[in-house]
């Protein structure tokens, strides 16, 4: 081989700044990082943890349908009607955003659009203090 | 009878014609298909189909009344860009002047008194909606109770749903809306998700609140009781009366539209 004195220190330093992240996650310990989720208000979610951690998405997709496109805005869960709700119904019980929904989000570096337009509890808090000091 | 090459392209020729002329014939004549797009809508039995009634004169005597606009405006947290900025103006319902609302009943003899008068304008929830005709992911859709909903989730802001209403009726978030939302929130209300850069909005009848067993917000605010609303199909409802009592036009009828706001000059 021709320059090898070159190429191989080279292709060391190519592959250490490549693997930089992995090798600088391991090293400080973020790897073991698990997301912590503040715990809910309420005493029982719409269906159960197993099920709500893995489909919340479609629970959600599901609703929103039902109550845009076809104009039902109840669903009964465990013998109770229930409004299809994220504001009203969700995050009554789960009202840390922070805590809660972008504890998996942010792990996972997904990015949904929920919040654009929805309101969370903590912009309701703000939104209603404003009134109080205008 | 043998088949040559010449009878085969003989016969091939006119079944092709045959085959190509049906929709041309269609075209020219429109017969069933037309027919039955516009027999559509005709509710069915025990259906429903929301409609206003502003009664212009009550409206009127409370000339510089804005409390409809600003309930609306306030529980759907439609944002205010200032009086100034016009070009990026968000609204669901306001007032014009007499010809601008009926320009096709203009002219130059009509009564000052009227001339004068501010006439209160909203999504007239079309039979027929040309904004929902052109929607091309279905944002928008006409429910069967009549009314013509937005699913935000759904617009992609190509704007031909404003291009496509006659009423000026659509408005587009050219920039975020939140930071100018008015922020007093009132806690009786559900809250109403506000909406994001790129999508277009419109007054929805306030499904919300009907959805509650409420009035839309706009009806329960007005003092002067000048807007009703009610249900076409139902005979014995306030609209239904009101309307068979008073003489009533709509904006431009003439469009096909069949618009559902009713007005009592």
């Amino acid at each position: 081989m021709y320059d090898a004195g070159k190429i191989i220190p080279g292709l060391i330093i190519f592959l250490g700044l490549v693997s930089f992240p992995v090798w600088y996650n391991t090293s400080s310990g973020k790897t073991d990082h698990v997301p912590e989720l503040a715990t809910p208000k309420g005493e029982k979610c719409v269906d159960s943890v197993e099920h709500m951690r893995a489909s919340h998405m479609d629970i959600l997709n599901e609703w929103r349908d039902r109550v845009v496109r076809k104009g039902e805005r109840y669903t009964e869960i465990n013998g109770e009607l229930e409004e299809m709700s994220l504001s009203e119904t969700c995050m009554k019980c789960h009202n840390d955003k922070a805590g809660f929904c972008d504890q998996c989000h942010n792990y996972l570096g997904v990015n949904p659009y929920c919040w654009d337009c929805h309101l969370e509890p903590e912009v309701i808090e703000q939104w209603q203090s404003t009134e109080e000091d205008s | 009878m043998a088949v040559n090459r010449r009878r085969f392209l003989k016969v091939a020729g006119l079944t092709a014609l045959g085959v190509a002329g049906k929709p041309c014939v269609d075209l020219i004549a429109p017969g069933e298909a037309l027919m039955a797009s516009s027999a559509k809508h005709e509710a069915k039995a025990g259906g429903k189909r929301w409609a206003m009634v502003i009664n212009l004169k009550a409206c009127n005597e409370h000339k510089d009344c804005t409390k409809c606009m600003d309930a609306c405006h306030q529980s759907h947290y439609v944002p205010d860009f200032g009086p100034d900025n016009k070009k990026d103006e968000v609204k669901w319902i306001w007032q014009e002047p007499f010809h601008h609302a009926f320009p096709n009943q203009d002219h130059r003899f009509v009564k000052d008194e009227i001339k004068a008068m501010p006439m209160l304008v909203l999504c007239n929830h079309c039979d027929n909606p040309p904004c929902v005709r052109v929607c091309p992911t279905q944002a928008t859709f006409r429910r069967e109770d009549g009314i013509v909903m937005m699913d935000y989730h759904r617009c992609i802001g190509c704007r031909y749903c404003v291009a496509a209403c006659p009423y000026g009726s659509r408005s587009f978030n050219w920039r975020d809306p939140r930071p100018h939302i008015k922020k007093d929130l009132d806690p009786e209300l559900p809250t109403f998700p506000t909406r994001s850069r790129g999508v277009v909005e419109k007054c929805n009848f306030c499904t919300e609140q009907l959805a509650r067993g409420k009035m839309p917000v706009c009806v329960e605010a007005c003092e002067a009781k000048a807007l009703t609303f009610g249900d076409l199909e139902d005979a014995e409802s306030d609209v239904r009366k009101l309307l068979a009592e008073n003489y009533s036009i709509r904006r431009k009828p003439e469009l096909g539209t069949n618009p559902e706001v009713y007005y009592i000059v």
